[in-house]
């Protein structure tokens, strides 16, 4: 299987990366010779192994459900480029 | 044509943790803004999410209650958009392997019909931030207190055909979870909403039709009206030769329509995949016996042991058993009298009424279980009349005591002396010749007149059994 520039473009803008037209063809045989890869892993017979959903085979630790965080707003809002009342201000979303 | 109505329901159930799910910021509601969103929330570099063991013990509850299979190995996926109030740009869900699936639930329509509900799986998800779109300078506002709070989405098949059928499924949910002690329903609060999977396809045909995803419902009267509202809209366009498009619908309460969002671009293409922050979740078979053992009595059960223990109506039963609450406190009231059936009349009636006339929830009741049973052993032992309880219930809601001291106070005390009330009925008779002449003419309907006159001379106290005997007894003599 290989990818188009059309591919590029559409998993780029799903990325929000912006990307050089001149570099898409580049791009397009990167990621192309990645699922080259892909392809010939599939060729190996996986009928009997349950896919890992991690490549550590252990399972999730949990946590005590408790409140240990205290409130560090100031400090997280100080690398904000923008705040008011407390509130991060981004573009707007929805004309 | 005739069309058939399509639904399946998502239901997000927000988990009454304390902690959210993969970090231990705080999920009180109301607090200022940003101020329980801590750098995991954030999705600050470097940050590591730990699921917290309660949101799985929940949801195992859930599972067990919906006669679910509760996965022993469930994974968590990454859902990828790009939103403000998601700092991330994905969301971490569950799709291949959610913790809850293929599970079942009854549900009763309001004339009794019966139907089962498949629930097709159930899974964990964190919820988004808020975003406030009032105008900050042409700037949106970002809450992230809310990112992270933990929320089990249950997602039924499509087997609801009607918007009554899709209120009564959310009504159960509604109730079960708030009996698991899951969740605490506030719908107000957001804390349990839905969206709504409607199509319409003619009748007899197998193939669905094409679906609109309503969002957002947040009322058991909204799911109803959206529902009703987005079938005629889709039947019009059928008719119309037109066809229905997959999209995503709003429906607006004030305009009483759904309209269509915006379809954000690319909407579909989430690219989910196992997060490789979390590791599978692994339970085993103690964990899920202990959770079934931790399983409150759950209302269908209830309600089948009210008629059968106290011998209570089927009806009486369903609605005393529909909310947790309303079941504990009638059993405290009824632990307390003898006569179950006059408890539950009270129970549903006067006391619920007034509940909803001054829109109070039952811990916010001035007149407590204890309270009530107190007043309807003095209807049970005769000191008082149903109709004189009214009154005393009245002045015990207004807090003027328990039952013995309103009784007691407004002289309230049923008069049981059987001397006492024949010479009142002595004495109406004397007064009342014409009447008494045409009542033995065979003017049957003259009884009620004596014995509203007993009631007005006793003003309302006179025992009415002993009332109607003895009345019965002269005026025929």
């Amino acid at each position: 299987m290989s990818l188009g520039p059309d591919d590029v473009k559409k998993i780029a803008h799903l990325a929000r990366l912006g990307i050089n037209e001149s570099d898409i063809e580049g791009y397009a045989d990167s990621l192309s010779s990645i699922l080259g890869l892909v392809e010939d892993m599939n060729t190996v017979n996986t009928d009997d192994v349950l896919p890992m959903a991690h490549p550590q085979d252990v399972s999730q630790r949990l946590r005590v459900d408790e409140v240990t965080e205290s409130n560090q707003r100031e400090k997280f809002q100080a690398i904000a480029p923008l705040t008011e009342d407390g509130l991060y201000l981004v573009p707007q979303v929805i004309e | 044509m005739e069309w058939e109505t399509v639904i399946g329901l998502e239901i997000h159930a927000q988990l009454a943790t304390k902690s959210k799910i993969f970090s231990s910021a705080s999920t009180a509601y109301g607090a200022e803004p940003n101020t329980q969103a801590c750098a995991v929330d954030l999705g600050l570099p470097g940050v590591l999410p730990v699921v917290n063991t309660e949101v799985i013990h929940m949801a195992a509850k859930f599972g067990l209650a919906t006669n679910s299979t509760v996965a022993k190995r469930s994974v968590f996926d990454r859902k990828n958009y790009f939103y403000p109030d998601l700092p991330k740009g994905y969301q971490i869900s569950q799709l291949e392997l959610p913790i809850v699936h293929d599970g079942k639930l009854d549900i009763e329509l309001e004339d009794g019909t019966k139907k089962t509900i498949g629930i097709t799986r159930a899974h964990l998800e964190e919820d988004a931030g808020k975003s406030l779109h009032e105008d900050f300078h042409g700037m949106t506002g970002i809450d992230l207190n809310r990112a992270g709070t933990p929320l089990l989405e249950i997602v039924s098949e499509p087997d609801i055909r009607s918007a009554k059928e899709a209120v009564a499924y959310m009504k159960k949910i509604h109730s079960l979870v708030q009996y698991l002690e899951i969740c605490d329903g506030n719908m107000a609060e957001g804390s349990f909403r839905c969206d709504a999977n409607v199509s319409v396809r003619p009748k007899g045909q197998e193939a669905f039709g094409t679906r609109a995803e309503i969002k957002n419902i947040n009322s058991f009267r909204f799911v109803e009206r959206a529902i009703n509202h987005e079938v005629e809209r889709q039947i019009d366009v059928i008719e119309g030769g037109g066809k229905v498009v997959q999209e995503t619908r709003l429906y607006d309460a004030d305009k009483d329509e759904t309209r269509s969002m915006r379809s954000k671009e690319e909407a579909n293409d989430y690219r989910y995949f196992p997060d490789p922050d979390l590791l599978p979740v692994i339970i085993d078979d103690a964990y899920i016996e202990n959770a079934r053992k931790a399983l409150p009595e759950l209302p269908d059960a209830r309600r089948q042991r009210f008629i059968n223990e106290l011998g209570i109506s089927d009806y009486d039963a369903g609605i005393l058993t529909a909310s947790r609450e309303l079941a504990n406190f009638y059993e405290t009231v009824v632990s307390d009298t003898s006569d179950a059936k006059l408890a539950a009349n009270w129970v549903i009636g006067d006391f619920s009424a007034r509940l909803n006339k001054e829109d109070l929830a039952i811990s916010q009741s001035p007149v407590s279980a204890e309270t009530l049973a107190g007043m309807l052993k003095r209807i049970e032992d005769n000191t008082i009349s149903g109709k004189i309880a009214k009154e005393v219930f009245d002045a015990m809601w207004k807090g003027e005591g328990d039952a013995d001291s309103v009784i007691e106070n407004k002289g309230l005390k049923q008069i049981t002396d059987d001397s006492a009330i024949e010479t009142m009925i002595d004495e109406i008779i004397a007064n009342s010749p014409n009447q008494l002449e045409q009542y033995r003419a065979g003017k049957d309907k003259l009884f009620g007149y004596f014995v509203g006159q007993v009631m007005k001379v006793s003003q309302g106290k006179a025992n009415p059994a002993q009332v109607n005997d003895i009345l019965k007894k002269k005026l025929n003599g």
